[in-house]
């Protein structure tokens, strides 16, 4: 396989909350790595981790055992140099588009402020010129929207604006956090595209956050399903998809709506969720290969 | 041929606004058999939550139902009802799931109280004979008697949103509604949870108005299905058919904006 060196990767990661004697692992030995031009998909149900991975990458939680690796070398305590070279770099879109901007700041104020922070070089007009491209990039109409405040836009449209401020520092890694979980299905699909033609034309590595398998489907070319902090299952989407080996894995799309199959034809997953639960969520340190590109961590 | 348990005829609501009134439900007509599931689709702002409100006569001003507009449970024409019949005819006849019900419990009454409230309001049953129906009816939904003592923090979303369903199932109505109830849990959860609702209206004969804008679920565990598109019903058809064959173009384009979780994907050209 000719996969390009990856650009940000997570090297068994651990990331413990509560007390000494009574550990949660949000994260426990988490490793995958991002590579430009490629979406990897992050499944799970809520509270399973996805979000500390999220964070743990963004910095705003520091590993508690292993380590980042950004272009191959370990981030460790950097300079404020390089930890504003690597926030420039990797980028975040969140969840709710109607709380991640500010409502007393203009579209371009949230566009240009980026730009100024990190490209400093840039005067005044070259700014302006950039924002509207960014716009442009995220397909609205630059004229009509600069000016406007976020209360005055659709939450399809505030969450193109939280795509454009990502891309506005030029970044080569891009965490969407759960992006079109609250948009309706018809707003949402023009998201997904979005999201797929910017892998394609500037080549940035994507790592998709969501519970929603289908969509993972759409924009994703690998998959890793999250449960209790600990990534069960990963590899190639249609081999996980179309093979699924752990048993969490299948309770996840045995329980994933899908018009196939009527409530009565239930499969058996659904009938042990406890413990399915229970036991996937402790630790598997095993890791086993299924196919070239399919991994899993067996139940103990 | 049995009657319907809802029937809707001709239904017109309208927000009143300062200068020109919105439209929001045009001459909607549809049936509901007794212990059918029967769901409403539509993208967001479509009406279907206004329709919910209007069948349980929850709507208030702006919002306007009019005349010649008729809702039939069980025969009688709940737009003619006056306070007391309402009191009588809401919970007993129809009670509502509304989105994001698991928030809808009160946080200071534990969950007994919170049964007790509804029983003794509407059947003036003692403490001792609601706390013996309340452990029946959590019994039904899959929890333990002994959560009565709990708050509801005490409890997760999932375990929340299935004691409101038992609070509704109370007084044994004919019919639920059940508004995105499950759009805020996890799917494992939901999965749980509509799959529970399923056996229990087979059980027990309710039949469920159920709305989300999650078609791939709604195929899954409706009956018939009706797909909503600027306050009109443009289809109703049994969900089979909604999946395989959909006879209007609006719906044709919702199934090609939701991507595939098996075989051929959406070419994602289509934007409804």
């Amino acid at each position: 396989m000719t996969k390009a060196a990856p650009i940000l990767a997570l090297d068994k990661v651990s990331k413990i909350f509560g007390r000494a004697d009574n550990p949660l692992y949000a994260a426990r030995d988490v490793s995958f790595a991002l590579h430009p031009g490629r979406t990897l998909a992050m499944v799970g149900e809520s509270g399973s981790g996805k979000t500390t991975a999220a964070r743990l990458i963004m910095r705003e939680y520091t590993p508690d055992a292993g380590q980042l690796l950004f272009r191959g070398a370990p981030l460790g305590k950097a300079d404020s140099k390089a930890l504003k070279a690597y926030r420039s770099s990797v980028q975040m879109v969140f969840q709710d588009p109607f709380s991640s901007l500010n409502p007393a700041h203009t579209i371009h104020y949230h566009l240009d402020r980026p730009l100024r922070l990190h490209q400093r070089k840039l005067s005044h007009a070259q700014r302006h010129a950039a924002v509207e491209e960014l716009l442009t990039r995220v397909k609205l109409d630059p004229a009509q929207l600069m000016g406007k405040f976020p209360h005055e836009l659709s939450g399809g449209q505030r969450q193109r604006i939280s795509i454009a401020r990502a891309l506005a520092v030029n970044p080569q890694v891009i965490v969407a956090d759960e992006p079109t979980s609250m948009l309706d299905v018809s707003v949402r699909l023009g998201i997904l595209n979005l999201l797929n033609d910017m892998k394609r034309q500037l080549g940035l590595a994507l790592l998709y956050i969501t519970h929603d398998i289908a969509t993972a489907r759409y924009v994703a070319e690998d998959i890793m399903v999250m449960y209790a902090g600990q990534i069960v299952e990963w590899g190639d989407m249609e081999a996980v998809l179309g093979d699924p080996q752990h048993p969490y894995t299948r309770l996840l799309l045995s329980a994933v709506p899908d018009p196939d199959r009527r409530f009565s034809e239930a499969g058996e997953e659904l009938n042990q969720i406890e413990t399915i639960r229970r036991q996937s969520a402790l630790p598997q340190p095993e890791i086993r290969q299924i196919a070239e590109n399919h991994f899993i961590r067996p139940m103990p | 041929m049995t009657n319907p348990v809802l029937s809707v005829r001709n239904l017109n609501i309208d927000y009143i606004g300062a200068e020109t009134d919105f439209h929001a439900v045009k001459n909607v007509s549809f049936d509901i058999a007794p212990g059918e599931l029967f769901g409403l689709a539509g993208r967001s702002g479509c009406g279907k939550s206004t329709i919910a409100f209007a069948v349980s006569r929850l709507h208030r001003p702006p919002a306007l139902i009019r005349k010649g507009s008729q809702i039939l449970v069980d025969g009688r024409d709940v737009l003619t009802l006056d306070d007391a019949e309402l009191r009588k005819f809401r919970w007993r006849e129809v009670a509502m799931v509304f989105q994001s019900a698991m928030n809808s419990l009160n946080p200071v009454l534990t969950i007994e109280d919170q049964f007790h409230d509804v029983l003794r309001t509407h059947t003036g049953m003692s403490r001792a004979a609601a706390r013996e129906r309340a452990a029946e009816l959590l019994k039904l939904v899959d929890i333990s008697p002994d959560r009565l003592s709990a708050y509801p923090h005490q409890c997760s979303g999932g375990m929340r949103q299935r004691i409101v369903i038992a609070i509704c199932l109370a007084l044994n109505p004919k019919l639920l509604i059940m508004d995105e109830p499950t759009t805020a849990l996890d799917v494992v959860v939901q999965r749980e949870i509509l799959q529970r609702i399923d056996v229990l209206r087979r059980q027990l004969g309710f039949s469920v108005l159920f709305i989300t804008h999650d078609l791939s679920l709604m195929v899954q565990v409706s009956d018939r299905i009706g797909i909503m598109l600027e306050g009109e019903l443009v289809e109703v058809n049994d969900s089979r058919t909604i999946y395989r064959a959909p006879q209007h173009a609006y719906t044709r384009k919702l199934w090609a904006s939701m991507p595939r979780l098996h075989g051929v994907q959406i070419t994602g050209e289509v934007a409804p």
